[in-house]
């Protein structure tokens, strides 16, 4: 097996599969690096850098960079977990999140995130922007004060579903989620059933008539931190 | 030696903070032995007379009442404390933020469905304190030692928080005690 990449994370060593990224080689291991935009099976995007790792030194985003042999690859550090919680918190004072309505709280991985990472308040302030919600679809929603553009519905609908319903349209601060149809997401061919819908980490594609279905302390992060050895993901149980 | 005094109050939120500080259940014996409360809605006191060790913030502030009585009990406390997700970052009412003053008020008192307003008069009896622009955290208006989010923080988690002010250590909340719900 000399094909194999020898490489470390944190002093422990790994051995990757070619063509695998740090976080494939990661999880693999069963060593969690925090993330938002990485989905497996999807194409890596390394749009929310949540995932930044130090490769011998340089800051890179573990879902887009494969191990390179020997690399010194450090993750669990106090100054790149200050950074993730920073970022954690941009997002959280970039859009509306109101938590205690949300139907997705108890089971969003960016609140989620902010409770593993201890996040009590943001220290910036909040945008207070204003967003629009697209409830037209029979069975789904759009609440874009919620959508943390990870782009996980987009790659999801074009590249497990066969579809192509989302787009992002603008840039920079004007950046957000569009959908492929001239009005509205009744308009596209999306549906309840498909894997996009599940993508979305937050609470902005929701279906429709589910609401707060699981009670509090059953729900998936009310007992375990996102990534702990006991939190398994929708989809993903043995 | 005289026992430390704490301070509460609820600006603009529910009293679900509250409510939820009262869910302590019989630890609440425990706790008028530890500390004396000073102004509360639990006894009614209105202003703090001297000095407070613990203040603790329910709700983000709406109105100019609301910032007055913030930093009233940001010079009377040694520490303060925001208490729920109001305090923490506005909190339901917060969603006004999405809205023009204007327009709220309008749908209030003008437009609503429900209105019976047949003067067309928005309020403005000088007694009533003049709405802010927009709802503020708490910490956007004076600065904050401690956070303790939640819609409301659980019973334990104010307990907790209490108890390690009280002893002078430093609160650190359990994963199941911090929620944003």
């Amino acid at each position: 097996m000399t094909d194999k990449i020898l490489f470390t994370i944190d002093g422990v060593e790994l051995a990757a599969e070619p063509g695998q990224t740090i976080i494939e080689a990661a999880d693999a291991a069963g060593i969690y690096i925090p993330r938002l935009c990485h989905q497996p099976g999807l194409n890596p995007f390394g749009s929310c850098r949540v995932c930044t790792v130090r490769c011998n030194g340089r800051p890179c985003s573990a879902c887009t960079q494969p191990p390179a042999p020997g690399m010194v690859v450090e993750n669990d550090v106090p100054d790149l977990q200050a950074l993730r919680a920073e970022l954690v918190e941009m997002l959280f004072v970039e859009g509306n999140h109101f938590c205690m309505f949300c139907e997705k709280s108890g089971r969003c991985e960016l609140q989620a995130l902010a409770y593993r990472f201890g996040i009590l308040a943001p220290r910036l302030d909040y945008c207070w922007p204003q967003r629009e919600v697209d409830m037209s679809h029979p069975d789904l929603l759009i609440d874009h004060n919620r959508c943390i553009l990870c782009a996980r519905c987009v790659r999801t609908s074009q590249q497990v579903d066969g579809k192509n319903v989302f787009q992002f349209i603008g840039r920079g601060t004007k950046k957000r989620l569009a959908v492929n149809s001239r009005a509205s997401l009744a308009g596209t061919d999306a549906a309840a059933a498909d894997a996009a819908v599940a993508a979305c980490p937050v609470g902005a594609l929701l279906k429709k008539r589910v609401g707060y279905a699981v009670p509090m302390g059953r729900r998936r992060f009310d007992k375990v931190p996102i990534g702990s050895p006991g939190d398994i993901a929708p989809g993903q149980e043995q | 030696m005289a026992k430390p005094r704490i301070a509460t109050t609820s600006l603009a939120g529910c009293f679900g903070c509250h409510m939820s500080l009262l869910d302590i259940d019989e630890r609440i014996l425990q706790l008028a032995e530890l500390v004396e409360f000073d102004r509360s809605p639990i006894d009614d006191v209105k202003r703090i007379a001297g000095r407070c060790n613990i203040g603790l913030i329910e709700g983000g502030c709406c109105n100019e009442e609301n910032v007055a009585v913030l930093r009233h009990f940001r010079e009377h406390c040694d520490v303060l404390v925001s208490v729920g997700d109001c305090a923490t970052m506005g909190g339901v009412p917060a969603m006004r933020n999405l809205v023009p003053l204007s327009e709220c008020l309008r749908e209030a008192y003008l437009d609503g469905p429900t209105v019976h307003n047949p003067g067309k008069r928005l309020p403005d009896d000088p007694e009533l304190p003049l709405l802010l622009n927009r709802v503020y955290c708490c910490h956007e208006v004076v600065a904050v030692d401690y956070h303790l989010p939640g819609c409301p923080p659980s019973a334990d988690t104010l307990w907790a928080a209490v108890v390690a002010l009280l002893q002078g250590t430093p609160v650190t909340l359990p994963y199941g005690l911090l929620k944003f719900d």
